[in-house]
């Protein structure tokens, strides 16, 4: 073996990960999540007790509903990635289509991918689990439109950070909506969480809709306010990445970036 | 002669470095200008800022008598752009690549229009082909397709023969300056050959820091700088 060669391809690596806020972002992150994340799992599960066969609906119901966020958001922002990797979004751009219509046809993917993945979800748990996402009843509907706004926000956010650093920027594509994750109480109640992120997840959309859907499960009750609150909050989130994104475009234009991108 | 395109007064400046200063010309229906300048001499930038791609720091383009950033839409349904440096997803097949942007041109029968680019391109047998599977010369066909698809009455090229073959750029020269003609489609294109500007182009504009050094009909350049050849021309401005 070569030492020389190894050492050249660590200092490869070395120089790399110098260069890049989001590569050394990524080696903290996935390990911070995970830990936050399960942790409150457990300390749920702890407090929970002898209520264990609800958690399995909390559980599955949370599974499917993060989903729809998740699939809501890549669909936009890795939809968007592919057009950098194949290089056609020059072309694009210099067709008569509008920022617009751009935006539409990727939500329309999105759209699609959400389907897809709830449709299967929803029949694995119930042929594997025997729960079904259904009896969340007329609730499901605001649920998922929620969800998948809050998706899209965070997909416009994903793509203004890739418009504005770069294909540096592409992991956040993977990464963002796990940064809302812990947050968003999605298998354990917001009540769990320290105080100083209880406050957090007061301005995150997604924890009333979890919330809102454990009232469902455990109490067959659907309280508007939960709805209304995360309706709001969406609102902003969604008009706010929206116009950020076209802010980032519009800076691209002129420091002439955009025909760079992907190069 | 109809103009189609006019820049006046065009500018760019990336932060303290300047791209494009002041450069004004007009391009006429049917009528093929060669945009020539050494690396950095802004043919990119300007050809950026034609698309939309680059927001000019001042100065106007108007396409077909509008201005460009108040129609941009409607004037680019009208023109269209090819690059050997702009592929097209590899993962589609040839035809589908076509039928995407003939539906985002808004081509009445997108179909029909697609087989007939790629009767004209020569292309049919690859249609159901992936595009990964192109030699760059047919990578260049398609993409000259893609660009006929709308009939444009502007074609704009950034360097459509680099690095191609010399007998496939002078297939590609071909099929470009017969279509053009055919249809009276004015093109503009950059180049960093000269022989090929001046075979193919009607008048040329020699691009230097951003500065438009010379514009007009090859003879007409030659006689006013008292050079014996473009070449001479040429390295006689930019050196």
């Amino acid at each position: 073996m070569n030492l020389r060669r190894v050492f050249a391809i660590f200092l490869r690596q070395l120089y790399l990960y110098r260069r890049s806020f989001t590569r050394i972002l990524d080696v903290f992150y996935w390990p911070t999540v995970d830990l936050l994340l399960w942790g409150f799992v457990t300390l749920y599960l702890e407090k929970a007790g002898a209520q264990m066969p609800q958690y399995v609906s909390f559980f599955l119901g949370g599974l499917i509903l993060w989903n729809i966020l998740l699939r809501a958001q890549q669909g936009l922002s890795v939809s968007f990635l592919e057009d950098i990797w194949a290089r056609n979004l020059l072309n694009l751009f210099v067709s008569p289509l509008t920022l617009n219509e751009y935006l539409a046809g990727l939500v329309l993917v999105s759209i699609v991918k959400v389907v897809i993945a709830f449709v299967v979800m929803t029949t694995l748990a119930a042929l594997f689990f025997g729960f079904k996402i259904f009896v969340l009843g007329t609730s499901l509907l605001p649920f998922i439109l929620n969800l998948c706004a809050l998706g899209w926000a965070i997909g416009l956010v994903t793509m203004a950070a890739i418009l504005r650093f770069g294909q540096e920027a592409e992991i956040l594509a993977w990464a963002l909506s796990f940064l809302f994750l812990p947050v968003s109480a999605v298998f354990y109640p917001v009540d769990v969480l320290p105080e100083m992120l209880q406050k957090i997840a007061a301005w995150v959309p997604s924890s009333y809709i979890f919330e809102g859907m454990r009232k469902v499960l455990l109490v067959k009750a659907f309280e508007k306010t939960l709805l209304l609150k995360a309706s709001l909050l969406n609102l902003a989130y969604f008009f706010g990445s929206y116009f950020l994104f076209l802010d980032t475009y519009r800076d691209a234009l002129k420091r002439g970036t955009i025909p760079k991108i992907g190069e | 002669m109809e103009t189609v395109l006019e820049v006046q007064e065009l500018s760019k400046f990336f932060g303290k470095i300047c791209a494009l200063k002041r450069v004004s010309f007009s391009l006429f229906s049917g009528e093929i200008l060669g945009i020539i300048g050494p690396n950095g001499a802004g043919k990119t930038t300007l050809i950026n800022c034609l698309l939309g791609l680059v927001s000019p720091t001042s100065g106007k383009i108007l396409y077909f008598g509008k201005d460009f950033f108040k129609n941009r839409s409607w004037i680019l349904s009208r023109i269209n752009f090819a690059s050997n440096y702009v592929a097209l997803p590899l993962s589609l097949t040839v035809e589908e690549n076509l039928l995407v942007y003939a539906y985002l041109y808004g081509i009445k029968k997108p179909q029909d229009q697609v087989a007939e680019m790629l009767r004209i391109f020569e292309l049919h047998e690859k249609r159901k082909k992936r595009t990964r599977t192109l030699s760059s010369g047919q990578m260049m066909r398609l993409c000259l397709a893609k660009a006929f698809l709308n009939s444009p009455r502007i074609l704009l090229l950034d360097e459509p023969t680099a690095g191609l073959d010399p007998e496939i750029a002078q297939k590609t020269h071909r099929l470009i300056s017969s279509y053009a003609r055919q249809k009276e489609m004015a093109v503009l294109f950059t180049s960093h050959n000269l022989t090929e500007v001046e075979r193919i182009s009607d008048r040329i504009l020699i691009l230097q820091n951003g500065k438009v050094k010379a514009l007009g009909k090859v003879p007409e350049l030659l006689k006013e700088f008292g050079s014996q050849s473009l070449e001479e021309l040429y390295f006689g401005l930019i050196s």
